[in-house]
C-alpha cells in the first residue's frame, strides 16, 4: 500500500512563500494498494494535482471517500478532472447529513449550482456513484477493504480504516476528542466521563496497532483552550491516541492556515522533546509525502 | 350543532403548553456559545423531548452502531450541534393527541403536512430565504392544520360529520367546518399557535392559510408560503389521481386552485402552480427523507 499525502492544510488552501515546504493545499489523501486499487480520501485542493495526474492514463477508476462536506473536503471536487471524462468510474462514499436532510450527491451538487461554478453536477460525464456510508459498514475496493467509524466534530465526521494485504492506514478527518461538559463538581459529571472513555475507547480498539495514522492536530496545546468545541485535536490528543492504540507512525495534519514552515518545524520540535512520548513515530504530514507499507 | 366559542377556547386550554423546554433550546441556542450541559439539562429535563431525540438519533436515519441510551451519550456521540439541531427538530412535532374517534386519517394527515413542511422549505430555499429561516418554514407546514385534530380530538362525533359533508359534496374540509361548527381548522389552529407563543409570522401562517384576509400585502412571506405551499400539496395530489383515474375533472379542480390564488401568493410565489410542480419531481425523495422526523409524532416510549 502506498498512501501520498496529497493535500495537509486545514481550513483554506494558503500558497506563497511560508508554506513552501509543507504545502499549502487542503486535505487529500491518496491511497493505491498494492494491486493497484486507488482510493482517495478527501478532496480538498490537493486533490486538482492528483486528477492532473490520473487523466495521464485513461479511463481513471477510484473511490473517493469524504469524512464530511466542510469546504476544505470537498473544495477541489469540481477540479478533479477525472469526473470529467465519459469511461472513467468513481464511486463516491460519505455519510447522510441528517440534520439537513442532505445526501452526498445533493450536498456536491449544490456545491457545483451555476452561482458557485459554471458546470453543473448532473454534466459530469464519468461514470459516478455516490453512496450513503452507515458506520461501520465497511466497502470492499479490490483488495482492500475501507471501514468508516464517527468521530466527534460540529458535523457527523467519518474516520476511516483503510486495510490490505495486512497493512492498514487510519485518517481521523477532523476530530477533536470529546469533551466532558460538566465541571469535576456537577452532578452528572462522573457518568459523562464515563461515556466519553468509552467513546475514546471504540476509536482506540477500532485503530488498535495500526500501521500508520493521520491525524488532525490543528493546534497546539496552548493555544487549545481558546478553541475547544472548534472541531480539532492537538500534539497532546494526538499523542494520547498513538499511546492508547499502539500505533506504528502518525502524521500530525490539518495544520492551521496562519502556520508557516519555520513555525510547524519549531512546534514539532517542541513537541519531540517531551519526555514521556510513546514509541510510535510522529512526524509532521508534507504535501507530496509517500509512505510505503 | 355549532360550537360557541368558549367551547373552542376550553378545547385549546385541554393541549399540553407547548414544551417550556422548546423556548428555552431556541433561547438557548441563539448564542453560539450555548453551553452543552445547559442544553442537555433542558431536554433531560422534558421526557417526552428525552426520547424523541434518542429515537431519531438511533433512527436508521443516523444509521449508527451502537445504541445511544442517553442525551448526554448522545452528545458524546454525534456532537452537540448536531443534538441542538434534532431537539429542535423534534421538539415542534409533539403536543399532539395521536388518536381520534373522528375517522380523520392521521397517517394522510401527516403525510399532507410534512408534503406542506417540505414544500414550504423548499420554496423558501428557492426564494433565498436564510438556513435558520427555513426551519420556520418547515414547522409552519408541518403545524398548519393542527386545527383538524383538535376538533377531531375533543369533538369526534360532530367531526364526523364534517368530515362526511366534505366527502358527500366535495367540497372543501375548511367551508364544511365553517358550515357546521362556526369556526374552521385554521381559526383553531392559531389559538393553539398563540398558546404555544409560537412566533407571531407562524401563527399568521396558520391562521391565514386557507383565507389571506383583505389586506392580503400585508401577509409575511411565511403566511404566503405556506398558503402556496398547502395549494401545492393539494394540486400535486389532484394531478397524480387524476393520472391514475383519467378524470378529467380531477385536472379541472386542479386548474382552478391553480387559477383562484390569491394575488399576493402568485406574486410571491412567481410562476404558476405547474410550474412549481414540474420544479418538485424530486418531491418524493424529499419527504422520504423528512419522514424520520414525522415517525416522532407516535413518539411514545417503546420501552
Amino acid at each position: 500500500m502506498i498512501i501520498n499525502l496529497r493535500g495537509v492544510r486545514g481550513s483554506i488552501p494558503v500558497p506563497g512563500k511560508d508554506t513552501v515546504k509543507y504545502g499549502g493545499n487542503t486535505t487529500c489523501i491518496e491511497i493505491t494498494t498494492d494491486e493497484g486499487d486507488k482510493i482517495i480520501i478527501d478532496g480538498g485542493s490537493g486533490i486538482r494535482p492528483l486528477g492532473n495526474e490520473l487523466m495521464k492514463q485513461l479511463p481513471v477508476s477510484c473511490s473517493i471517500f469524504i469524512t464530511h462536506t466542510h469546504w476544505d473536503h470537498i473544495q477541489g471536487l469540481p477540479f478533479f478532472l477525472p469526473l470529467f471524462v465519459p469511461g472513467n468510474n468513481i464511486d463516491i462514499y460519505g455519510s447522510f447529513d441528517p440534520v439537513y436532510m442532505k445526501d452526498l450527491k445533493t450536498i456536491l451538487a449544490q456545491q457545483m449550482e451555476y452561482c458557485y461554478f459554471p458546470v453543473r453536477e448532473s454534466e459530469l460525464n464519468a461514470n459516478i456513484s455516490y453512496n450513503n456510508l452507515k458506520e461501520g459498514e465497511a466497502i470492499t475496493v479490490g483488495s482492500a477493504i475501507v471501514t468508516p467509524l464517527l468521530i466527534n466534530h460540529p458535523v457527523l465526521n467519518f474516520g476511516y480504516k483503510v486495510e490490505s494485504n495486512g497493512k492498514s492506514f487510519f485518517f481521523t478527518g477532523d476530530y477533536e476528542p470529546p469533551l466532558n461538559i460538566y465541571e469535576p463538581e456537577d452532578e452528572a459529571y462522573a457518568e459523562y466521563q464515563r461515556l466519553v472513555d468509552q467513546q475514546k475507547k471504540i476509536l482506540t480498539d477500532f485503530i488498535q496497532g495500526v500501521d500508520v495514522v493521520v491525524a488532525d492536530c490543528q493546534y497546539t496545546r496552548d493555544e487549545y483552550p481558546s478553541k475547544k468545541g472548534w472541531g480539532h485535536g492537538t500534539h497532546d490528543s494526538c499523542i494520547e491516541m498513538a499511546r492508547d492504540a499502539n500505533l506504528g507512525a502518525l502524521y500530525f495534519t490539518h495544520h492551521d492556515p496562519t502556520r508557516t514552515d519555520q513555525e510547524l518545524d519549531s512546534i514539532y520540535d517542541d513537541v519531540m522533546s517531551r519526555s514521556d512520548l510513546p514509541p510510535t513515530k510522529f512526524f509532521i504530514a508534507m504535501e507530496g509525502t509517500e509512505i510505503k507499507l | 350543532m355549532p360550537i360557541n366559542r368558549d367551547q373552542l377556547i376550553e378545547m385549546v386550554d385541554k393541549i399540553p403548553t407547548f414544551q417550556e423546554s422548546v423556548h428555552r433550546i431556541l433561547a438557548l441556542t441563539t448564542s453560539p456559545d450555548c453551553a452543552a450541559k445547559d442544553l442537555v439539562q433542558v431536554i433531560e429535563h422534558d421526557p417526552i423531548l428525552t426520547i424523541k431525540v434518542l429515537k431519531l438519533v438511533n433512527s436508521a436515519y443516523f444509521g449508527l452502531s451502537q445504541e445511544v441510551t442517553s442525551v448526554n451519550h448522545s452528545v458524546v456521540y454525534v456532537g452537540i450541534n448536531t443534538i441542538k439541531n434534532v431537539a429542535i427538530s423534534v421538539a415542534t412535532t409533539g403536543a399532539l393527541p395521536k388518536n381520534n374517534k373522528a375517522g380523520l386519517n392521521m397517517n394522510r394527515f401527516w403525510a399532507h403536512s410534512l408534503a406542506v413542511g417540505v414544500i414550504a422549505k423548499l420554496l423558501a430555499e428557492n426564494k433565498g430565504v436564510g438556513k435558520n429561516e427555513q426551519a420556520n418554514y418547515f414547522v409552519g407546514g408541518l403545524l398548519h392544520d393542527i386545527g383538524k385534530v383538535l376538533f377531531a380530538h375533543f369533538i369526534p362525533a360532530e367531526y364526523q360529520a364534517v368530515l362526511h359533508k366534505a366527502e358527500s359534496e366535495n367540497i372543501s374540509l375548511h367551508l364544511a367546518e365553517k358550515e357546521l361548527l362556526g369556526f374552521d381548522h385554521s381559526e383553531i389552529g392559531a389559538m393553539v399557535a398563540q398558546k404555544w407563543q409560537l412566533p407571531a409570522d407562524l401563527i399568521d401562517s396558520i391562521k391565514s392559510h386557507h383565507r389571506l384576509g383583505k389586506q392580503d400585502s400585508q401577509h409575511c412571506p411565511l403566511s404566503l408560503a405556506i398558503y402556496a405551499a398547502n395549494q401545492t400539496a393539494h394540486y400535486i395530489e389532484l394531478t397524480k389521481e387524476a393520472s391514475e383515474s383519467e378524470a378529467e375533472n380531477l385536472l379541472a379542480q386542479a386548474a382552478k386552485i391553480d387559477h383562484e390564488l390569491p394575488e399576493a401568493v402568485k406574486e410571491w410565489l412567481g410562476w404558476p402552480l405547474s410550474e412549481v410542480c414540474k420544479w418538485l419531481s424530486n418531491l418524493d425523495d424529499e419527504i422520504e427523507k423528512a419522514l424520520a422526523f414525522i415517525d416522532l409524532s407516535e413518539g411514545e416510549p417503546t420501552s
